[in-house]
């Protein structure tokens, strides 16, 4: 053998040093391929006329028609419009409330206290979504429900308006039973963050003169800048991904105009009639990625360029 | 001087006193607090009062606090569910055996990915990121669950998600960050293979990373309906959740399904209590562990926040 081995020689012979590893990895690489790769080359049936004997490789092509069917449709309006309005009033209400809430946890000096509120207020993030949205419906119900009671003990005469089956008040339910379920597990991760504080810091402004609510807004909160920018696109990237799982369960004939986004609707044109729908249903899909897609990019984009290359994802 | 030791009162007169605009700031985050902490609390014991109430005082609203004629109705009637207990065994069969199939497809893939030699790390590691991004969506994944028979299996429980890209995330940057590299060279050199490494040397040492992944995996399998709503058709093979769904949010529950005679003559308010109940037997098992296992949890989500 001679003493130049060339870049490619060496990296066969990298390899095989580390066989080892490869072997590691086989099972997880055929996973990925299966259940997330195989499923991605399926997405042209958005393109084609699914027939489920010719299979995905071999349906009529017909181009975009799918999408333009989904453009000039009726529906099409609706569930857009429905999809992000839940999913920006939920971002702007968890993104400060959440904030909010890390801060007063941090502010509070009573170690039992804080124990107590952060222990109480974590629990409800492992309900599980039927369970959360079944007690939505008995509580809610204004006959037998909680709410009943609690409008009968502050003087309410009678029964109170049925909330349940109103569709202005649908988006409402969405966004406060996630606020109740999940605000106080959003608190850890700026809590973390607010754990990297120097307390020196804190101690030098204190000698100062400066007040805790002036330390709270001056050392504290501009901590939890970087961190809250992550937040922020991250959740863009999914911000047309309203949980499926959540809006069918809570979706009823009567509050369907206000509760029908694109996840239930392709759940619903794809899997009610057969397979005549795939294609459409997979279209409405495709848009669907194609637009969180877009908005991750735009928003790191944004947040790069806010920060001059110093808060971004990629 | 003797007075070198302060007695706890004497230290709490000589401290510098909070000035008022602090305290008026204690004062409103202590009330934010608390109030937050009671909206939390109060469905939660509201549920768990009601589901030992009797069914009349349920559904004529008395129950405020406390159960009201303390009763154990409401858990014979979910006991006495001919589909209770085999959705109850199914479930904790997803949630064993789905947990290990995890862990293993995990740990196994964390490792190569966490070693600095490996090869080819970048190219593996974008080719497991990018499906955290895109996937295929609803439609092209039912049509492969079809063709590969997971249509109304069991299988379909356990192997579809048995990776979470993110968790496998959180275990490699454990793995690379959390444990020094001298590890490695030093028992390279006392000849110890790659999957020597592994089994003997890294996983024992990544106990506190897999404690946080298994609770992860464990809630989702116990907590997922989905899959199961689309893919599986018969009622003895659906788990908790399914069947929790069909009776929660089904406006009627069919009397044929109660097997108990005294059951068929239920009214409205074993109705609701039985809802009640379920819903304590379904979530128990998670909120009980829970207190004891929390600071596993919160660990995990600040290990995923160095990630970025």
């Amino acid at each position: 053998m001679t003493n130049t081995v060339s870049p490619t020689k060496k990296f066969l012979r990298n390899c095989a040093k580390r066989w080892q590893l490869f072997l590691f990895l086989v099972p997880a690489v055929v996973y990925i391929l299966i259940f997330a790769y195989y499923p991605m080359f399926g997405v042209q049936i958005a393109f084609r006329n699914y027939q489920p004997r010719a299979g995905i490789w071999n349906s009529p092509w017909v181009g975009l028609k799918h999408f333009t069917k989904f453009f000039n449709s009726y529906q099409f309006g609706r569930v857009l419009s429905n999809t992000l309005i839940i999913s920006f009033y939920s971002l702007f209400m968890n993104f400060p409330l959440s904030i909010i809430m890390a801060l007063c946890i941090n502010t509070v000096r009573n170690a039992k206290f804080k124990k107590m509120v952060q222990t109480i207020t974590y629990m409800p993030h492992f309900i599980s979504v039927v369970v959360l949205v079944g007690m939505i419906t008995q509580m809610f119900n204004p006959v037998m429900g909680m709410y009943g009671t609690v409008y009968r003990l502050f003087g309410g005469e009678g029964y109170p308006q049925d909330i349940l089956t109103n569709a202005g008040a649908f988006r409402h339910m969405y966004v406060w039973s996630g606020i109740w379920q999940n605000l106080g597990w959003n608190t850890i991760i700026y809590i973390s963050a607010l754990s990297s504080v120097d307390p020196e810091l804190h101690e030098a402004a204190e000698i100062d003169g400066a007040s805790r609510l002036k330390r709270i807004i001056y050392i504290d909160f501009p901590v939890l800048i970087p961190t809250a920018a992550i937040m922020l696109i991250m959740n863009a990237g999914s911000i047309m991904n309203v949980g499926f799982e959540k809006t069918y369960l809570m979706q009823n004939s009567t509050n369907l105009i206000a509760s029908e986004v694109i996840s239930t609707y392709v759940y619903k044109t794809g899997m009610s009639r057969g397979t005549t729908q795939f294609s459409y249903a997979s279209a409405i899909g495709l848009f669907n990625s194609a637009v969180n897609c877009c908005m991750l990019v735009i928003f790191n984009t944004l947040s790069n360029k806010l920060s001059r290359g110093s808060m971004g994802l990629f | 001087m003797s007075a070198i030791k302060l007695s706890k009162q004497e230290i709490k007169k000589r401290r510098i006193k909070d000035p008022t605009e602090d305290k008026i700031l204690y004062a409103v985050v202590g009330t934010i607090l608390t109030l937050f902490t009671i909206v939390v609390l109060y469905p939660l014991i509201y549920v768990v009062s009601s589901s030992f109430s009797s069914g009349t005082a349920v559904s004529t609203g008395r129950v405020l606090l406390w159960p009201v004629e303390p009763t154990l109705e409401g858990y014979r009637t979910v006991f006495a569910h001919k589909h209770i207990i085999s959705a109850y065994s199914n479930t904790i069969f997803y949630t064993v055996v789905g947990t290990i199939i995890n862990l293993a497809i995990t740990l196994t893939c964390a490792y190569p990915l966490a070693r600095r030699d490996f090869p080819m790390r970048r190219f593996f590691s974008l080719l497991f990121l990018f499906t955290m991004y895109f996937g295929g969506g609803l439609i092209p994944t039912y049509i492969l669950m079809s063709k590969i028979g997971f249509v109304n299996s069991r299988w379909v429980m356990l192997i579809p998600g048995a990776l979470s890209v993110y968790n496998m995330i959180l275990v490699r940057t454990y793995m690379s960050s959390s444990i020094p590299g001298e590890l490695l060279e030093a028992s390279q050199i006392d000849g110890c293979s790659d999957a020597g490494f592994f089994f003997k040397i890294l996983l024992p040492l990544s106990k506190p990373i897999i404690a946080v992944i298994t609770l992860y995996y464990a809630v989702g399998h116990w907590n997922a309906y989905f899959n199961a709503m689309i893919y599986l058709n018969d009622v003895d093979k659906y788990p908790l959740q399914l069947i929790l769904r069909e009776i929660l949010l089904a406006s009627q529950i069919s009397l044929d399904d109660m097997v108990d005679v005294e059951a068929m003559v239920a009214k409205q308010g074993l109705a609701d209590i039985l809802k009640y109940a379920l819903i304590v037997v379904a979530t128990a098992p998670i909120l009980c562990v829970y207190p004891f296992i929390q600071r596993y949890f919160i660990k995990g989500v600040m290990i995923g926040s160095v990630k970025g």
